[in-house]
């Protein structure tokens, strides 16, 4: 039988100090007076049943994001914070399925498959780079995603795309920077299978709205890719990966290409980056480009290293709760402090809290043995 | 000379680190003007000793030492090196310790220049003063005139040869106007035949002048050229402290080697072997430390083959290069098909296996589980322990943990069990899970790298009898690299010398312990493969 104390040793006391304060930060709302004045001036009073419908949603938006960090960190690598780069090639799946005119499931599904030889491309010529600057590879990684967030900028406006609903008014072509995917793949995951609840509020043009719904298909999604992941670890290629990342020159002695190894987890990385940013835009519901992708890894960053990863190891249990901490943290802290306070501070909120868990986790982040 | 105080006299000294005893009960004194040559093998003890001598930190932080050092006949207790140096003890080290931006005199006077006043001193003090640079270059070239030797006062150490830069060091120590014993740690290794000829002029000059030096070295010739008495460790003991004169090379290498008590070999009737498995031929390795320059040799089935020879001298590069470890050249035939080097998945596949002398560094995964530890090699090299699913295939957890039991029995690995991290057992178990990796995968040709280097002497024993019994019962044919020659002549067949990468001589486990330490030592030239089968 294992102790308490050794239960709480394994999960952690950051996770539980977090968890403890997530479950605060529920509980609050009642409290939080909100008065009608403020709330005619648009300040909303927070309802618990939304609260979980926003959270649910959000893990699922953003899980995927967390997943594609694993094969990196596994491999060596450390934290991709070039994963700007999977983005990118999202991004790119994501217009050319919409100029070419695909919908629903098609749409999606097609924008995945064009996404994948960008994030082939990209990932192979990325991992080539780190594979050059052993040792500084999240430095490196960092300006390889600035650079080519403020790259593809450029190219947004020059690619040939025609498509009317994607281009600017005025000109006629460059793409806008926030293109709506309504008529075309929105929720196309988190409808699936939808469980709704709570209040139902009609909309004028007769659209019906639910103050929880939770999002079965997208969460389905992240548990399959998930599952997939944890079954990669496992194979032959997985295990050889792992190795690598934790010690190279027992997997090169082992007879394993240490640069081979890690240069299949970068594109695997940056594959997923791309899957995640379409699982982000079905939910989210636009596609935004220009310098929208520039903090995204951030994000993704700050919830594996709260669920406990380090920049040597993660695993799915890392993954899983740290992005529902970190999105739970997210989603809560800026409403409760905002009705709290009476202001909208919600989007400064929000970087200093991520960010301040980048800090934390960073300077907490477990040692490898030499 | 009469009975004069001895300058230094060490009395009795022991230490011990963590109960593994180092030096017992060892005594000697060192006269004025006299030179004394310490010889010993890699680990004989006399790093530690000279560690003692100027008071290194690291003794006191591990329990301090036994004995006592007097200087004149008083008893002296340094607790750190600059104490030594108070004292008037001066040392060189075999890895230079000069700044290379820097020219000879600044190095030969650093931190003690000569200053010139410099009206900031009256503001700031003393630390504003400025250099004196002609003095300190009339400081410099008196050392240097002192030494006997030619070296130019200004020029940069970085594009001095490495001859130079022994005499700087040196010339730095004896700059110390107190410096009255002179340590020289391996000052020859890295001078060329005519350099180290002048250092040994320059040092009996020294010695004239009443500067006493303890000079350490592995070259028995100049031991004996330089010397007036020389003294023998082995094994933290000192089994001979007598004059130099009419002792011979033959002689101080015998007393090196020795004979050790621990390892005794099983005898048996001697075995013959016909086929050969292995032939390497003009191997060269380039591992920093351990360069192998031409290696030859080769290796018959079912043998036991012993690689010794010092440290640095390139034995330890050879498995390294065979295996594709380190960049290297030549030709290497298993089975008579030639062995691609720089090529590890080759190598495995082929049928050679390794047990690296870097244990913590290649041979573990100190992060993961026994499990992986042991069966990763053979899971990416040959496929097993997975479980097949049609397009893909996954780790066979309960197959690896199988075989990680079936090796925790037969060596006898003391562990909490198979899902233990490798870090957390001791060193003898450790090594054991190195084994048992290179085991798993079967190989014709295991190569292993200083197997009980680090570890206590049970787990030597285990070890040596886990070798002896996968030669013996599966006809494994082993290579055994080891600068214990002692455990090499326990259990090999052949062994052969490397002394400045290249292989000095093959001699049987049998001959006699001089021609061992004559090989080392570089004093003799190879001696035939042919003259020994004979």
């Amino acid at each position: 039988m294992r102790s308490f104390k050794q239960i709480v040793t394994d999960f952690g006391w950051p996770r539980i100090i977090i968890f403890l304060f997530l479950v605060l930060l529920f509980l609050m709302p009642p409290f939080a007076k909100v008065t009608g004045i403020e709330r005619l001036a648009g300040v909303a009073s927070i309802s618990i049943p939304a609260s979980f419908s926003d959270v649910f949603n959000r893990f699922g938006q953003n899980a995927v994001f967390v997943l594609a960090l694993v094969p990196m960190i596994q491999s060596g690598c450390g934290l991709n914070f070039g994963l700007s780069l999977g983005i990118l090639s999202g991004l790119l799946g994501a217009t050319l399925s919409m100029q070419f005119n695909l919908h629903g499931a098609a749409g999606f599904f097609g924008g995945l498959v064009l996404a994948s030889p960008f994030a082939v491309l990209f990932g192979g010529a990325y991992g080539m780079l780190l594979n050059k600057v052993k040792g500084e590879e999240m430095t490196i990684a960092m300006y390889v995603g600035f650079a080519s967030v403020f790259f593809m900028s450029i190219m947004w406006l020059l690619l040939p795309y025609t498509h009317p609903d994607m281009v600017w008014g005025f000109a006629g072509k460059g793409l806008r920077t926030t293109i709506s995917v309504e008529n075309y793949w929105i929720h196309i995951l988190n409808n699936f299978l939808a469980i709704p609840g709570g209040d139902v509020t009609l909309s004028p043009m007769g659209v019906k709205t639910y103050e929880f719904l939770f999002p079965t298909g997208e969460l389905l999604f992240v548990a399959l890719t998930a599952f997939l992941m944890w079954l990669f670890m496992r194979t032959k290629t997985g295990t050889a990966m792992t190795a690598v990342g934790s010690n190279p020159d027992y997997a090169r002695a082992g007879g394993i290409s240490v640069d081979k190894m890690r240069l299949v987890s970068v594109i695997i990385s940056t594959f997923l980056g791309a899957a995640g940013i379409l699982v982000y835009e079905q939910s989210f519901g636009f596609i935004q480009l220009y310098t929208a992708p520039l903090a995204m890894p951030f994000s993704a960053i700050a919830a594996i290293l709260i669920g406990g990863a380090s920049v040597n190891k993660a695993s799915m249990v890392n993954v899983l709760i740290g992005t529902f901490l970190f999105q739970g943290l997210l989603t809560m802290a800026p409403s409760v402090i905002n009705s709290t306070i009476n202001s909208d501070l919600s989007e400064v909120v929000r970087i200093i809290v991520s960010q301040g868990i980048i800090i934390y986790a960073l300077t907490r982040k477990t040692k490898v043995t030499k | 000379m009469g009975q004069e105080t001895p300058l230094l006299s060490l009395q009795n000294i022991s230490k011990d680190f963590y109960g593994t005893v180092v030096l017992q009960d060892v005594s000697f004194d060192v006269k004025p003007g006299e030179i004394i040559g310490l010889v010993g093998e890699n680990g004989a003890g006399k790093t530690t000793l000279m560690r003692i001598l100027f008071g290194m930190p690291v003794i006191r932080e591990t329990g301090g030492f036994k004995g006592k050092i007097c200087i004149d006949g008083q008893e002296v207790s340094f607790t750190s090196p600059f104490d030594a140096l108070d004292a008037g003890i001066g040392m060189s080290h075999q890895e230079f310790s000069l700044i290379p931006g820097f020219t000879t005199t600044e190095n030969i006077v650093l931190n003690r220049e000569s200053m010139k006043n410099s009206p900031l001193n009256d503001v700031f003090g003393d630390r504003m003063s400025i250099l004196d640079r002609m003095d300190m270059r009339k400081r410099a070239e008196g050392s240097i005139v002192k030494l006997g030797v030619k070296l130019d006062p200004d020029m940069l150490v970085s594009e001095m040869p490495v001859g130079h830069k022994q005499f700087t060091e040196i010339a730095r120590e004896i700059n110390r106007e107190k410096t009255r014993l002179l340590v020289l740690d391996e000052p020859t290794a890295v001078l060329t035949e005519t350099e180290a000829e002048v250092l040994i002029r320059a040092l009996r000059q020294l010695a004239a002048q009443g500067i006493s030096i303890i000079f350490i070295s592995h070259r028995l010739h100049e031991i004996i050229e330089v010397a007036d008495r020389v003294v023998v460790l082995r094994d933290g003991v000192i089994v001979k402290d007598t004059p130099t004169e009419g002792v011979t090379v033959r002689d101080i290498a015998s007393w090196m080697v020795g004979r050790h008590v621990a390892t005794e070999r099983v005898d048996e009737a001697h075995r013959y072997f016909e086929e050969i498995i292995l032939s390497v031929k003009h191997l060269w390795v380039d591992q920093p430390g351990e360069t192998v320059r031409d290696v030859s040799f080769q290796v018959h089935k079912g043998e036991i083959f012993g690689i010794g020879g010092l440290a640095g001298q390139g034995k330890l590069g050879i498995p390294n290069g065979i295996m594709g470890l380190f960049p290297g050249g030549g030709e290497v035939l298993l089975h008579g098909k030639p062995a691609p080097l720089n090529d590890p998945r080759t190598a495995l596949q082929m049928g050679m296996a390794f047990v690296s002398e870097d244990r913590r560094g290649v041979g573990l995964l100190l992060d993961e589980t026994l499990e992986w530890n042991i069966a990763f090699t053979a899971m990416q090299i040959q496929n097993k322990y997975l479980k097949n699913f049609g397009i893909f295939k996954i780790r066979d957890e309960s197959a690896m943990k199988k075989l990680t039991e079936e090796y925790m029995d037969i060596l006898h690995i003391k562990c909490t069990g198979p899902k233990q991290q490798a870090k957390e057992l001791s060193g003898g178990n450790q090594q054991k899970i190195c084994l048992a990796k290179a085991f798993a995968i079967r190989p014709d040709v295991l190569f292993v790298s200083e197997p009980t280097r680090g570890i206590d002497i049970g787990a030597k024993k285990l070890v040596l009898d886990a070798l002896h019994k996968y030669n013996r019962d599966f006809g494994m044919t082993i290579v055994m690299v080891s600068s214990e020659l002692e455990e090499l002549r326990a259990i090999c067949d052949r062994i052969a010398i490397v002394d400045e990468g290249r292989i000095a001589g093959t001699l049987p486990p049998t001959a006699e312990l001089a021609e061992f330490g004559l090989l080392m030592a570089g004093e003799r030239s190879a001696k035939s493969e042919e003259a020994l089968s004979a």
